[in-house]
This record gives structure tokens, C-alpha cells and sequence, in this order.
């Protein structure tokens, strides 16, 4: 048993009470540890914003959610009524309602942005690897959440997208079709695949969400946040108390900073829910005000917009698609092959030759699903793939920069061909953005070490307000 | 099976077709201001359920939400009440399933949210329904006798026709463009066969009222929402200066 300590004579009745407690629960302890006394980079930017922000939209998506259900009907029969129900007879529950469908959208805004700040500074480079990979889990997570609430309006856009994006699963060799039945529960999608949508959506996901959420900030709090000049304050100089010159305790500095950016982001959301809550169509389908009909297919099924990029890919994937992956692993082979030494000649030549038999034996659309999830999972490798030596792209030769502007330019057009009907035209350019998207990491142990790098100085770089 | 893809292939032929014909039809805006009319609210209400209300339902609006546009209960009660007797229900129809297949080919629509999910890339569902309502012609070839430009070979009769009257739509046969060995289908204009009771003025100020009463029941708190948000707004904007300063205050110790 630990020791029991004792207030300090004179000691208010908050200080009893706190030493009381901590004798039985490490409040202060947990309390100093990721708040208090967490010291953080004093040279953050704009872009470390949207780290609180995704929280802050976590918690709106729970609260609101836990008011929807109160409501809602999973039942194919009432469930496309009970969300007009909540939209007109429970008291607030269009703005409850609202604030859920517009913090799905905002949710995943804030995502992209908070992903795309870790490739711009490293931060996913060593020792934070553990820190990224649980925010690739969240992601991954956060698209199974998103995919099953989007079935529960129970609008035509939900069936049909459901339908569409299930039948992919069917594509997958061998056990695909049952798969299929088992995520449905039933030949079609019904009342079977609704009600077990609304329980991984209300229960499963969000625990698993959760559980990540607070791995990525344990594992995010032992490690120390990077900044955007990639510099490690840890072992940078030190106070008198040893605690790091260049970090900053977390509370109050960064909880008055993120409250700023917690404010700004609520103008932004408040001015979409009250003013456009249907975002031009692109927040809420408008096939979805149609109740599902299974008899009547919308003339074009499109995904909600935070898929797109993925599923532009996935349409991408055509037999001529597959055929270009398939010289292009085989010039990878004969280039390893010259250039590689000993051994891993041959491994390579037996990978890519394994791997093109597979491309040519399995159909273009199961290379397509395996072509989205790569996709994602490829984000999972990033530590690994670059190979810069330094972090931060402030320290980066200047071209690197275009890199990246290319890799955003690309993913917009490719969420924005998702969106579209398909076309000859579009589906070519998908096929060219795929290969950028795919390039982009594949090729990044090269391009990564290319160039000149500028010298990362021993301090952040700050100007006081 | 077979009927419904081969109708859908024939509607995206159609489609297709007219756009190759001469674009996308041009919607007709609706003037907006009259979602804020309770006058007119109240007089699209009128026309709702005397002439809409008979073949479509409005399932997820109930009458007394009428009392938003400025209606008593009373009123409700004795104008608009006909297909039920509880102010509380929702907007029901009696007419029977079956029979409306058989007459019209399809069910007709729910129209409580047909605003909302008649918005496109060519204007608002408003603009679609304010055009729609405006474009049915005689069509002997048609089994309602009518057609419709904004939908073509729509199941609808024209409800309406006693108020309009009854036109002629004059299509004339253009080359095409693209391929000099084609001719396409133009609308030319339409032909007032016999006179309806209002004047086409008052049919459209009519129209206008109805798709207002329309616009405001896909989502009747649609005023109130954006009230609420300016106050929200002006909230947040003074919030966000304090929590400026505020940030200021603290951040101004960092070195």
C-alpha cells in the first residue's frame, strides 16, 4: 500500500478533499501529466488546431448521437419517418440532427487537415511511429462509422451507396459473396443489415473509437508533440526544473490557444448548420429525402464527398488499369534487378512475378477494392517510407514542396471525380491521379533523400505575440 | 424487373437525349420571397389540400404545424380538415394504393420533403416544382391526355388544368448542330387552347403561393433556423474576440 499523506496544517477544505482523493485515485498525477505540467512546443501554428478540434467534434457527434437515438427507429418500415420525426416534432431535434450530419462532414475536415499537418512537419517520424499508427486506426474507424450511420437515414442515397459499396466486398476472391451476406444478414440489403448497421454505429465503432483515441494521446503524451520545425524540445536546453526551454505547460497556454481555434471552428460549423445545413447537396444527398426503394435505382449513386478520393480510385481500377500496374511492377523487378545486389535480385523478381500472376488471375473490381483499402492502409507505412533526414518541411529542399502540392492538388481531383458521374475523360484522369497517389508513397524512400536540405537549427523558431 | 430497367433505360434515353436536344431544361426561378408570406403560405396551403392533397400524401406533416404560417386550430379545423378529423394527424391520403397504380402507372410521390429532394445542379427544388407546375400541355398520345416539359411523359394529369387551361405546347423540327442529317425536337412556345379561370398572371402568382407552402413543409423551421443563427453568430463572433484577448493576455508571458 502505498503512503497516505496528509494535508499540510491550515490547508483548505479543496486541498483536504484533492489529498483525500489522490490517496485513492491519481487525480493531480493524471491531471499534471497530460495537462498541467505537459509541456508543449511553444511554436505551434495554425495547422495544430485541428488535433483539439477532432476531439471537440468527436464529443459533438457523441452527444448528439446519444439525443438521435433517443428517437430513431432502426426498422426498415419506421426509420426513414422517425428522422422526420426528430426533424419536426421532437423539440430541437432538427438542430440536433443537423449539428450530427454537418459534424460527420466537419469531422472528417478536421481529419484530413490534422493528417495532413503530421506529412507536412513529420510527425509521424521516430519516436511518435506508435502515435501515427493509431491515427491511421482512427481514420479507418472513423470510415466505417461514417459508412454505417449514412445507412441509418434510410434515404435512397443510403440504400443505394450501401448496396453499391457492400456489393465491392462480393468481389473479393473466394469467400467474397458470403462476406457479403454477412455484413447485410440478408441476399439484399433490409432490415437485417439496418439494425446491425445501427448497432455498430451506436456501439462497436464508437468504443473501438474511443479506445483508439485515447491510445493516440496516451501514446502521443509519453512522446512529446512534435512542432513545426520538427525539433525535439526534450533535447533541447533545459530550466532550472528541467523542464524543456522551447515547451510551454499545455494548461493555460494551449487550452486559452485551442479555446481561439475551438470558437473559430464553432462560426464555421454554426454558419453551415443554420445557414446550409444541406451544403449544396454535398453534406446531405438529395435522393436521401426519397425513402429508400429498393425497385427504383437513382440515376447516380455517388458517395458522400469524404470518400470520394477512395472511391475514384476504386472505379479507376479497370482491366486496363490492372494491366499498367502490371508493367509497372515488372520494370520495378528488372530495376531492382540491375540495380539490387545479391539475394534480392531474385526476392524481387519471385514478388513481382507472384504478384502479377495474382493481378492477371483475380477481376479488375476486386483489384479495385484491394486498390481503395490500400489507399488507406499505405498511410500506415509512412515512418517507414520516408527516409528524409530531416522532419520538418520548413528544413526540406524548396521542391519538395510542390511534391506535396501536387499530392493535395491530386487528392482534391480525385475526391471531385468521385462526385461526378463516370466518364471516359474522368475515368482516365482518376487512373493518372491514382498512379500519383500511389507514387507518392511507393516512391518516397527515393524522392525523400533527394535534394539539398537546409540546416535544422537547435531551437524552434518563435517571435513573441 | 425487365419493365422497370427497360422505362429507366428509356427515362436516361430521354434524358440524355433532351440534353443532346438543347442542354438541360432552363429552370424558372421562384420568387423566394414568398416562403416568408404567410399570405401566401397560408393561400399555397389552401391549394394543397384542395388539389395536391386528394392523390399525394404529405406523410410527415401534421395540419396543426399549419398554426406556423399563422393558422388557428379552429381555422385548420373547418377549412382543411378533410381527410381526417384529428388536428394532430399527419397528412394521410385515401386514396388507395392499388387503384392508383392502375390510373396513373405509379403511386403518387409523398410530397412532404419533394422541395428538398428536388434541388439539382439546374436551381433549388423550389425552382424545379415552380417550373414543373407551370409546363403540363395536352398530349393526346399520353393516357392522362396531358404531358409535361420539365417531365416528360409524367404519370400526372394536370391537376390544376380548371385554373390554367387548357395549352397546346408547338414544338418545331430543327437541324441539329452536331450532325446536319438529324433534326431535333424544339419547344417553340405554348398554345392557349381554352381559357382557365385565372389569368396566366394569377395562375403564376397561384403556383408561387403553392410551391411556397411546399418549400416551407420540407422544412418548416427553415425561418426560425436561420433566425437562431444570426444570434448564434453574433454570440460567437463577440466570444471570439474575448477568447482572442484572452489568448493575448496569457500568451503574452511566452517568450
Amino acid at each position: 500500500m502505498a503512503e497516505m499523506k496528509q494535508a499540510p496544517a491550515g490547508a483548505s477544505n479543496g486541498e483536504k478533499f484533492m489529498t483525500w482523493v489522490d490517496n485513492r485515485f491519481p487525480a493531480t498525477k493524471l491531471w499534471n501529466e497530460h495537462v498541467g505540467e505537459y509541456y508543449a512546443p511553444k511554436n505551434f501554428n495554425f495547422w495544430y488546431f485541428f488535433g483539439s478540434l477532432a476531439l471537440l467534434v468527436l464529443v459533438i457527434q457523441i452527444v448528439t448521437g446519444i439525443f438521435l437515438v433517443m428517437n430513431y427507429k432502426p426498422d426498415a418500415n419506421l426509420a426513414f419517418a422517425s428522422v422526420e420525426y426528430i426533424m419536426r416534432d421532437v423539440p430541437w431535434g432538427w438542430l440536433i440532427r443537423y449539428m450530427h450530419s454537418t459534424g460527420a462532414s466537419a469531422f472528417f475536415v478536421v481529419v484530413y487537415l490534422h493528417m495532413y499537418r503530421g506529412l507536412l512537419y513529420g510527425s509521424y517520424r521516430t519516436p511518435r511511429e506508435l502515435v501515427w499508427i493509431f491515427g491511421c486506426l482512427i481514420f479507418l474507424a472513423l470510415m466505417a462509422e461514417a459508412f454505417m450511420g449514412y445507412l441509418l437515414p434510410w434515404g435512397q442515397m443510403s440504400f443505394w451507396g450501401a448496396q453499391v459499396i457492400i456489393n465491392l466486398f462480393a468481389a473479393v476472391p473466394f469467400i467474397g459473396p458470403d462476406l457479403a451476406i454477412l455484413i447485410r444478414g440478408d441476399f439484399v440489403v433490409g432490415d437485417a443489415t439496418l439494425n446491425r448497421f445501427f448497432s455498430l454505429h451506436v456501439i462497436a465503432v464508437p468504443l473501438v473509437l474511443l479506445g483508439l483515441v485515447v491510445a493516440h494521446i496516451i501514446a502521443l503524451h509519453e512522446v512529446g508533440s512534435n512542432n513545426p520545425d520538427g525539433v525535439e524540445i526534450k533535447q533541447g536546453p533545459k530550466d532550472a526544473n528541467g523542464k524543456p526551454l522551447d515547451g510551454i505547460p499545455f494548461h493555460p497556454y494551449y487550452s486559452v490557444h485551442d479555446l481561439l481555434g475551438v470558437v473559430g471552428f464553432l462560426i464555421v460549423f454554426s454558419a453551415v448548420i443554420f445557414f446550409a445545413p444541406e451544403m449544396g447537396g454535398y453534406f446531405l444527398e438529395r435522393p436521401n429525402f426519397i425513402p429508400a426503394d429498393p425497385f427504383q435505382t437513382p440515376l447516380h449513386i455517388a458517395p458522400v464527398w469524404y470518400f470520394t478520393p477512395f472511391y475514384s480510385m476504386l472505379r479507376a481500377t479497370t482491366d486496363l488499369m490492372v494491366n499498367v500496374l502490371a508493367v509497372i511492377i515488372a520494370l520495378g523487378a528488372v530495376l531492382n534487378l540491375i540495380k539490387g545486389q545479391g539475394k534480392s535480385k531474385v526476392v524481387g523478381l519471385v514478388i513481382a512475378a507472384v504478384v502479377i500472376a495474382l493481378l492477371k488471375t483475380f477481376e479488375a473490381k476486386f483489384w479495385g477494392v484491394a486498390v481503395m483499402g490500400g489507399a488507406v492502409v499505405i498511410l500506415v507505412g509512412l515512418p517507414w517510407l520516408d527516409k528524409s533526414p530531416v522532419k520538418s518541411i520548413r528544413y526540406r529542399p524548396s521542391w519538395h514542396k510542390l511534391v506535396y502540392g501536387v499530392f493535395v492538388v491530386n487528392f482534391v481531383i480525385l475526391g471531385y471525380l468521385g462526385v461526378q458521374p463516370p466518364s471516359p475523360t474522368g475515368e482516365m484522369v482518376a487512373q493518372v491521379g491514382t498512379l500519383i497517389y500511389f507514387g507518392f508513397f511507393v516512391l518516397m524512400p527515393w524522392w525523400s533523400q533527394l535534394g539539398t536540405f537546409k540546416p535544422v537549427p537547435d531551437r524552434v523558431t518563435f517571435k513573441p505575440h | 424487373m425487365k419493365k422497370i430497367l427497360a422505362s429507366l433505360l428509356a427515362a436516361f434515353a430521354l434524358v440524355t437525349g433532351a440534353q443532346a436536344a438543347g442542354g438541360a431544361l432552363v429552370l424558372d426561378k421562384f420568387p423566394k420571397e414568398r416562403v416568408s408570406d404567410l399570405a401566401a403560405l397560408q393561400n399555397g396551403a389552401k391549394l394543397f389540400v384542395n388539389y395536391c392533397l386528394n392523390c399525394h400524401s404529405a406523410a410527415f406533416m401534421r395540419f396543426n404545424r399549419l398554426k406556423d404560417i399563422g393558422l388557428t386550430e379552429q381555422q385548420i379545423k373547418d377549412n382543411l380538415l378533410f381527410p381526417t378529423d384529428k388536428v394532430g394527424e399527419v397528412m394521410k391520403v385515401s386514396l388507395d394504393a392499388k387503384d392508383a397504380k392502375a390510373w396513373f402507372g405509379a403511386l403518387p410521390p409523398d410530397l412532404t420533403l419533394v422541395a428538398r429532394s428536388r434541388a439539382s445542379g439546374s436551381g433549388s427544388g423550389a425552382d424545379y416544382l415552380y417550373t414543373y407546375l407551370r409546363t403540363f400541355y395536352r398530349d393526346d398520345t399520353r393516357p392522362t391526355g396531358w404531358n409535361n416539359l420539365t417531365f416528360p411523359n409524367v404519370g400526372m394529369p394536370h391537376a390544376l388544368w380548371e385554373l390554367q387551361g387548357q395549352r397546346a405546347a408547338k414544338f418545331v423540327e430543327v437541324a441539329d448542330p452536331h450532325d446536319a442529317t438529324k433534326k431535333t425536337h424544339q419547344f417553340e412556345g405554348f398554345e392557349q387552347l381554352t381559357p382557365g379561370t385565372l389569368s396566366p398572371q394569377e395562375y403564376d402568382s397561384a403556383i408561387a403561393d403553392l410551391v411556397a407552402y411546399l418549400q416551407w413543409m420540407g422544412e418548416p423551421v427553415q425561418q426560425q433556423r436561420t433566425r437562431i443563427g444570426v444570434g448564434v453568430l453574433i454570440f460567437l463572433a463577440i466570444f471570439f474576440v474575448i477568447a482572442w484577448r484572452l489568448n493575448a493576455a496569457f500568451w503574452k508571458d511566452v517568450k
